[in-house]
């Protein structure tokens, strides 16, 4: 009884964390503690060997390591002690699980307090063994268990009839061994026994459909067992709220729904019973309502007679209605479970469910929402739909995205008009932009190019959308498309569809530089906002040099309309490939933003294929044998290398504008350390207007990350020789650098 | 199936963690966090149901709860096991600690952390449901109590002191306990 002096008992030490102020002193008591019982494991003191473990045991459930424990827990499970045997299995649950070496050698231990006779030690094997046992151990010890099955003792049958489940789960051959017993185990009086039993019952049946046809056989019996619970007085053993062992009967209901389900004789054996509780059964508390539900489910999934499922779904109607909220919620999961198979049945209690979403506990309303999108058909569209969006502007963030895409999805399947489903869109677009998914800028700006007649319409209503609000990405780039396409019908006249709305050709430039040079416009953003700007510069001044810009023809969806849910993914997929930039904002891809020309629908479609070369991508698309010969590309010019961050220079001479030069500044970092707080400032001489727009960043990242990228716009009215002076600060390998340098060797094509 | 069923308390220090399924060690302590944090943002007013967590929550799991004094029941179970009927054995489960402990409240649980998962082995074995009956339950940790308490006496050691001085102080008092729906956590002395 040799004691570490300074070892102190569980409680002691319990009482000593607590009293630990921070983290670091609890630690320091733990870590000292657990230096103890390594040595008095060392030591081998068997007779507190279990108190030490149960210290180990505390230590490891607040988060400390506690590995160096295992053995012991071999040790005490093989000592002929019950308090022993008591810390060890424990110890084995919560430290030896299946990957750990030393699982299998508890096998030994656990056959012989099988084998024992002391029905507490027999209880200790078979709970961590139904909590822990590898697949090995259950064939290994199945045969000891089916022997415990018809044990004199009823605790230990009841724990080896589940531990029996556990075995079946691990290695599905032991059903042979384990589907004998279970018809004498039915006769049992013991509701431990009988809970068991039932639960193996529905395990086998599960997963065999020759056990499921052998168990058929035992309906009635089963009905009989279900009827004296339910028609037993009050009894206190074990009654929960004056229901009789409700736990037992929920389980017997969830048996019976299987063996019934599509079997006409099993099911009409249970009719009358189902009938019987559904009716009789007390609601005012909990555990009649646990009965209650299983058995609505039970109608619901068998052949029950007509009446009896109507009867089912008004009960779960009820519950729609009552106060307590845990029904509510049980009621909006049973009906989801039903609104398939008993569809017009749950339709009728479309404008309860449709209140839930007005919950403010984030359970029901999700549950509410899955329902209520899975009740959306054609004739109740518009009210459903107004419902969500609704529900859309108020619920939270994390059920937007579903909601979104609920309403995109429900839109597609029942739109009742084109442009009812446009301006669905759009609201949801304004909602929720930024939880879309990234098929709905596709989806829109084809629905958008395909309906003519809407064209007016849309191109005014998104106009005012983007006026109000250039923050929301998906409604941006879709209103950036359709201003580049159909500018000509904003400006021009006015739509009877929409208010009055005269726009002049300056605002609506405006608005796309707007966008173009705000913070929160991603890149594939500020690709479709040039590309409408370069749009509405040929189409509004109307230069023929542009073929390529001429009013996109609508992307043919593949195959015919008919199946349309068949389609849509493969309508979405080729969307997608047909537009990859747009729905990819890596900046990677949109280098030089002169490459954006590759981008929205449409494109992909038209000839010669689109060579997305830096720097020429312009000059070649104008290349085409009706236009006059293009003037040459003018090369790029690397300006500045020191130590892996280098700076290059790309231009462009937008035809059109003659005196306007655009400068492409790339800086890029093959270093191993990041380039940091990186400013690049320019200067010109007098003559010259300079317009510096922000960069895409001011981080150059390591290793040729992703590149920072500026965008210099110099007006050069007199023509005079271009003359350009760079001053660079910024942060490289912990030391801060400035250059100032002159460009030399400027082409003359920049300013000629 | 019962996956698992956790105790803890106000501030998320964990008084109870039994996993019926095999996840690593830091699996378990990133499931305890994750529901420490999805259940103590809830209101007072609203269901016992929880879906949701990356851990515990995939596919059809759902953590069903029950908010006593300063300690939250957390169970997390599939779809097979009857919601209501879950809220029932949690309920079952804090009787029968009141049974064996006396007016439970947090400090029994903390100062018998190796009793609590004895009495819990009574009610669920392998993420089933072994016994909802209270007296067969307790009836069965008594015996056990006796068992251990026989062999500490045979083996000549002192009479098993359950608890540390201070803690007999406080039973000796008799400071006023509350039962579990209502009291919180006695102050440490």
């Amino acid at each position: 009884m040799v004691a570490s002096s300074s070892s102190l008992k569980l409680q002691d030490l319990i009482q000593e964390i607590r009293e630990a102020k921070t983290q670091a002193q609890e630690r320091e008591v733990i870590q000292k503690e657990c230096a103890h019982i390594r040595a008095s494991f060392r030591d081998g003191d068997p007779l507190h060997r279990h108190r030490q473990l149960a210290k180990l045991l505390y230590v490891h459930m607040l988060g400390y390591p506690a590995h160096f424990g295992q053995m012991e827990c071999l040790k005490l499970i093989a000592s002929p002690r019950f308090t022993d045997k008591r810390v060890g299995y424990l110890g084995a649950m919560l430290l030896l699980d299946e990957r750990q070496d030393a699982h299998l050698l508890i096998t030994n231990s656990i056959k012989n307090d099988l084998s024992q006779g002391i029905q507490a030690v027999q209880g200790l094997a078979l709970c961590t063994l139904s909590a822990t046992g590898s697949a090995e151990m259950c064939r290994d010890l199945a045969t000891e268990v089916e022997k415990l099955l018809l044990q004199p003792s009823a605790y230990v049958r009841k724990k080896a009839v589940l531990t029996a489940v556990h075995m079946i789960r691990k290695v599905p051959e032991l059903s042979n061994i384990f589907l004998p017993p279970c018809a004498q185990l039915l006769h049992e009086h013991h509701h431990g026994v009988l809970l068991g039993t039932i639960t193996l019952i529905t395990e086998l049946c599960e997963r065999s459909p020759a056990a499921l046809k052998h168990f058929r056989k035992m309906v009635p019996q089963l009905v009989h067992i279900l009827r004296t619970l339910v028609t037993t007085g009050y009894s206190t053993e074990h009654s929960i709220s004056g229901v009789s062992d409700p736990f037992l009967q929920v389980q017997i209901l969830r048996l019976l729904r299987i063996l019934g389900r599509n079997h006409e004789e099993s099911s009409e054996t249970m009719n009358d019973l189902l009938a019987q509780v559904a009716t009789n059964t007390d609601t005012s508390r909990n555990a009649g309502n646990a009965v209650l539900f299983e058995t609505v489910l039970t109608i619901m999934d068998i052949h029950s007679a007509a009446g009896l499922r109507v009867l089912a779904v008004n009960i779960l109607g009820r519950f729609l209605l009552n106060s307590d909220r845990n029904i509510r919620y049980v009621a909006l999961t049973s009906l989801l479970r039903l609104v398939q198979s008993d569809h017009s049945a749950v339709q009728r209690h479309r404008p309860t469910v449709v209140e839930c979403l007005r919950e403010p506990d984030d359970s029901l309303s999700r549950r509410a929402l899955e329902l209520s999108l899975a009740l959306v058909n054609s004739s109740n569209v518009r009210a459903m739909t107004q419902e969500l969006q609704g529900f859309l502007e108020s619920c939270p963030p994390d059920l937007q995205a579903d909601c979104a895409s609920g309403i995109l999805l429900a839109a597609e399947r029942f739109a009742p008009t084109k442009r009812w489903h446009i301006d669905t869109t759009l609201r949801v677009l304004m909602t929720a932009g930024t939880h879309v998914r990234d098929d709905a800028v596709a989806n829109l700006t084809q629905l958008i190019g395909g309906a003519q007649e809407l064209h007016a319409y849309s191109v005014r209503r998104l106009y005012s959308a983007l006026a109000e609000d250039i923050s929301q990405q998906p409604l941006v780039q879709v209103a950036a498309w359709c201003i580049g396409e159909y500018g000509d019908l904003l400006l021009e006249g006015s739509c009877e569809e929409t208010e009055p709305l005269q726009v002049e050709e300056e605002e609506v430039l405006a608005l796309l530089e707007r966008v173009l040079q705000s913070h929160m416009s991603l890149p594939a953003t500020r690709g479709y906002a040039l590309t409408a700007l370069m749009k509405l510069s040929t189409r509004l001044h109307g230069d023929n040099k542009a073929a390529i810009l001429e009013k996109i023809p609508l992307v043919e969806r593949g195959g015919s309309q008919a199946d349309e849910e068949a389609k849509e993914s493969k309508e979405t997929a080729q969307l997608s490939e047909a537009a990859p930039v747009p729905t990819e904002p890596q900046a990677s891809e949109l280098l030089d933003l002169l490459d954006l020309l590759d981008g929205p629908s449409g494109d992909a479609q038209h000839p010669p294929p689109l060579d997305p070369t830096p720097g020429g991508a312009l000059i070649h698309l104008l290349n085409l044998p009706c236009a006059p010969p293009p003037p040459a590309p003018i090369p790029n010019l690397k300006v500045f290398e020191r130590e892996g961050l280098q700076l290059n220079l790309s231009f462009v001479r937008p035809p059109g504008t003659p005196t306007l030069l655009l400068i492409t500044v790339t800086a890029t970092n093959t270093s191993g350390g990041d380039v940091t707080h990186f400013i690049c400032q320019a200067a010109v001489p007098k003559s010259f207007q300079l317009q510096l727009q922000a960069p895409s960043g001011d981080t150059v990242p390591a290793q040729g990350g992703l590149p920072t990228t500026q965008l210099l716009r110099i007006l050069n009215p007199k023509k005079a020789p271009l003359r350009l002076k760079l001053r660079l600060t910024y942060n490289h390998f912990g030391q801060s650098v400035q250059e100032i340098f002159e460009v030399n060797n400027l082409p003359v094509e920049t300013w000629q | 199936m019962i996956k698992a069923i956790l105790i803890f308390n106000n501030h998320g220090k964990p008084r109870l963690s039994m996993f019926y399924q095999p996840y690593s060690e830091d699996t378990q302590w990133q499931i305890i966090r994750e529901t420490f944090h999805l259940v103590s943002k809830r209101d007072e007013n609203v269901c016992n149901f929880l879906e949701g967590g990356l851990l515990i929550g995939e596919s059809d799991n759902k953590l069903i709860y029950r908010h006593y004094a300063t300690l939250y029941f957390v169970f997390c179970v599939d779809s097979s096991e009857s919601e209501l009927g879950i809220l029932d054995l949690i309920q079952v489960f804090v009787e029968t600690l009141d049974k064996c402990f006396e007016n439970v409240c947090e400090l029994d649980l903390i100062f018998h952390v190796d009793k609590v998962p004895n009495i819990l082995a009574e009610m669920v074995m392998g993420g089933m449901v072994l016994e909802t009956n209270m007296n067969e339950i307790v009836t069965q940790i008594d015996a056990q109590n006796k068992l251990e308490k026989s062999e500490a006496a045979l083996a000549g050691a002192p009479a098993q002191i359950f608890k540390s001085p201070i803690y007999n102080c406080i039973k000796k008092n008799k400071i006023p306990r509350n039962k579990f729906n209502q009291g919180g956590e006695r102050p440490v002395l």
